[in-house]
């Protein structure tokens, strides 16, 4: 061989380290689509009269989910589920209380999108994340690469299909906006783009500094998402993730484009074992 | 009396006011716009007043009972001013060949343009013989009176679809109006008994614009019984919070809560008792605390026990909330330390696995 084990190992480690570095300024985070829409939920307004739930119900054919405690006289969803897209929870703690209000964020970067192995989920138009039924193939990578725990599977459906909000896009594409921005009663969530809303949260806080948490989640957080709350109560007590200002799927992109960059690590790894496998083979065969 | 001072109102020589008003009240009652009882007015100032047949089958007078109380309008101004009520059994002061004579006569006057309104289920059993009017049956009355019709109209759950005489075995064979009438448009207003600002708005509404309102799957007008009773219930936000009555007279009961427990049939019973009252006696059913018996549902109304529990039709969130959980914030700790123990232990099989097999190997080419 004309190129010695020591050195054929030493080619292959500054190969790798060298494409690590690139990967970094190869993959910067995504900016929102231009024409990126998305919803301001402000938790200061919310009164969680749940309006928005029972239009969301409404507006996307979902039935109720009545558990056992109910007695079935009411739509109580425990959180979200295969039959929720929108769902109001409470934060609850001493005299501290807020309304949080729960659906798909619509990450500029989402980490379902880059879990997906055949883009059933796609960023699509208008930046909304949404769910092609005719390419899924249930493999749930979808709900564990969610930060936000938003897709859901429908378990007991012989045809499961993965559940979450799309924003109502069938609404917006008539000229319309999602339901539950429509219905409530308090302006607690509304609709637009992208660039008002962000714009609209930090004139919200800008003019009530005592009141809000002075940051618009949803801004940066996890590479950014395309629905933004703004909050009395810290986020994390909202259940909204500290993410960070890479998402998961930023992370995911360096890890692979590293490894595979140039296809340098994979050849380097079967060069490697072949290599050892002639080795032992030499001294094996000396041996016999 | 009172026709002469409509008479004086319409020619304009005493209180045409006091008349608009009427005609202005009974155009809200029924939610038509005050635009529309100008054109009342007009109508009746032409005497244009809709001619009203009105037939009793099988039932109580209940309905007239309650159209008798109306005070938007008043009853007076209802049968005297606004339309023209040329045959009711009930109201008539005459009696026997006379009032028969007076239908023929109201039915040729104003043939395809009477309105035709029928109280009470009709029997067919028999041929009909179980109810008789003037020596006619029942149901070739309702045939020969509905030939002629402008628009027919079944008043309370009787006519619209056959009522308390009804439920089995029903020995009479008592029928609703539209299944005897079948192939025909009968607006039904049910209620027992139904309550009579519906059945005055669709009557008005056909008398003055000459349409019928917007009718739901059962013929029943959309802006009367489009939604449930408890979708407005007063006793609501009782229900939402979970605060009911378990029994007549208990602290629950007393404390106004809600009476689905009790049976109350709202959920299910499309009217508008919740919101448009009747009777004007300021209370109703679940005011006075009994539970809805859903009267005016042909399913429901004399067939499911007073007591018995219907479900929810549409069920919405209650008045509490799931907590906020919290999301996991990636691999924790004790997740590390499993996934590292496992990956461990087959690093260490597969180790011990290639050792066995080269050690074995020399025994297999000896042997």
């Amino acid at each position: 061989m004309s190129v010695d084990r020591r050195t054929f190992l030493k080619g292959a480690a500054v190969a790798a380290a060298a494409g690590a570095a690139e990967v970094q300024a190869a993959h910067p985070a995504p900016e929102p689509p231009s024409d990126a829409v998305g919803m301001l939920y402000d938790a200061t307004l919310c009164i969680g009269c749940k309006t928005c739930v029972v239009a969301c119900r409404e507006a996307n054919g979902l039935k109720p989910v009545t558990p056992d405690w109910t007695d079935g006289l009411w739509d109580a969803p425990p959180g979200l589920d295969e039959h929720t897209k929108n769902v109001i929870e409470l934060y609850r703690e001493g005299d501290e209380q807020s309304y949080v209000k729960r659906q798909c964020m619509h990450c500029v970067d989402p980490g379902c999108v880059a879990a997906c192995p055949v883009k059933a989920l796609e960023k699509r138009k208008f930046g909304i994340v949404t769910w092609d039924g005719d390419r899924c193939i249930g493999c749930r990578y979808c709900q564990v690469a969610c930060p936000y725990e938003v897709p859901k599977f429908e378990w007991e459906s012989p045809v499961p299909k993965i559940v979450k909000c799309e924003l109502c896009l069938h609404r917006i594409e008539e000229g319309g906006q999602p339901a539950c921005c429509e219905v409530c009663p308090r302006g607690a969530i509304i609709y637009g783009t992208r660039k008002e809303l962000l714009a609209e949260a930090k004139r919200r806080i800008a003019a009530k500094p005592d009141l809000y948490v002075q940051k618009v989640y949803g801004e940066h957080d996890g590479g950014g998402t395309q629905v933004l709350y703004v909050s009395h109560v810290p986020f994390e007590k909202l259940g909204l993730p500290v993410l960070g200002e890479r998402g998961a799927a930023a992370a995911t992109r360096s890890v692979q484009g590293t490894i595979y960059k140039g296809f340098v690590a994979p050849v380097a790894l079967y060069a490697i074992l072949a290599g050892v496998i002639i080795r032992n083979r030499r001294s094996g065969g000396g041996e016999a | 009396m009172a026709r002469r001072e409509r008479d004086v109102a319409v020619d304009g020589s005493l209180d045409r006011r006091d008349f608009l008003k009427v005609c202005t009240m009974a155009a809200a009652a029924v939610g038509l716009p005050a635009s529309v009882a100008v054109k009342f007015v007009e109508a009746a100032e032409q005497g244009l007043k809709p001619s009203v047949i009105w037939l009793h089958g099988q039932e109580c007078t209940g309905c007239t009972e309650s159209l008798l109380r109306t005070s938007r309008p008043g009853l007076a101004e209802l049968i005297l001013d606004l339309i023209s009520l040329d045959y009711h059994e009930t109201l008539f002061a005459a009696a026997g060949h006379q009032i028969e004579a007076a239908l023929q006569q109201a039915m040729e006057a104003n043939a395809g343009k009477y309105v035709m309104v029928v109280e009470g289920s009709i029997p067919v059993k028999d041929g009909g013989i179980y109810c008789k009017i003037g020596g006619k049956t029942m149901l070739d009355l309702v045939h020969e009176v509905a030939e002629r019709a402008g628009a027919i109209v079944a008043i309370g759950s009787c006519a619209s679809w056959g009522g308390v005489q009804s439920t089995p075995p029903n020995p009479t064979g008592a029928t609703g109006l539209p299944e005897v009438l079948e192939g025909k448009t009968v607006v039904t207003i049910p209620g027992c008994p139904a309550n009579p600002y519906n059945f005055l708005g669709t009557v008005l509404q056909y008398v003055v614009l000459g349409t019928l309102p917007k009718l739901d799957g059962k013929n029943r007008p959309v802006m009367a019984y489009g939604t449930t009773i408890h979708e407005h219930c007063p006793r609501r936000a009782h229900f939402d919070a979970g605060r009911f009555a378990r029994q007549f007279g208990d602290e629950g009961h007393r404390q106004g809560y809600c009476l689905y427990y009790l049976g109350c049939k709202g959920p299910q019973t499309h009217a508008n008792c919740s919101v448009l009252h009747f009777g004007e006696v300021g209370t109703w059913p679940i005011g006075n605390g009994h539970p809805c018996i859903g009267c005016t549902e042909a399913r429901i109304g004399f067939k499911t026990a007073i007591h018995d529990t219907v479900e929810i039709e549409r069920p919405t969130p209650p008045d509490s909330y799931p907590p906020v959980e919290e999301v996991r914030h990636g691999i924790g700790p004790a997740a590390a330390g499993i996934a590292g123990l496992v990956g461990g232990a087959l690093v260490g099989a597969g180790y011990m696995a290639a050792k066995k097999a080269v050690e074995a190997a020399p025994d297999d080419e000896e042997a």
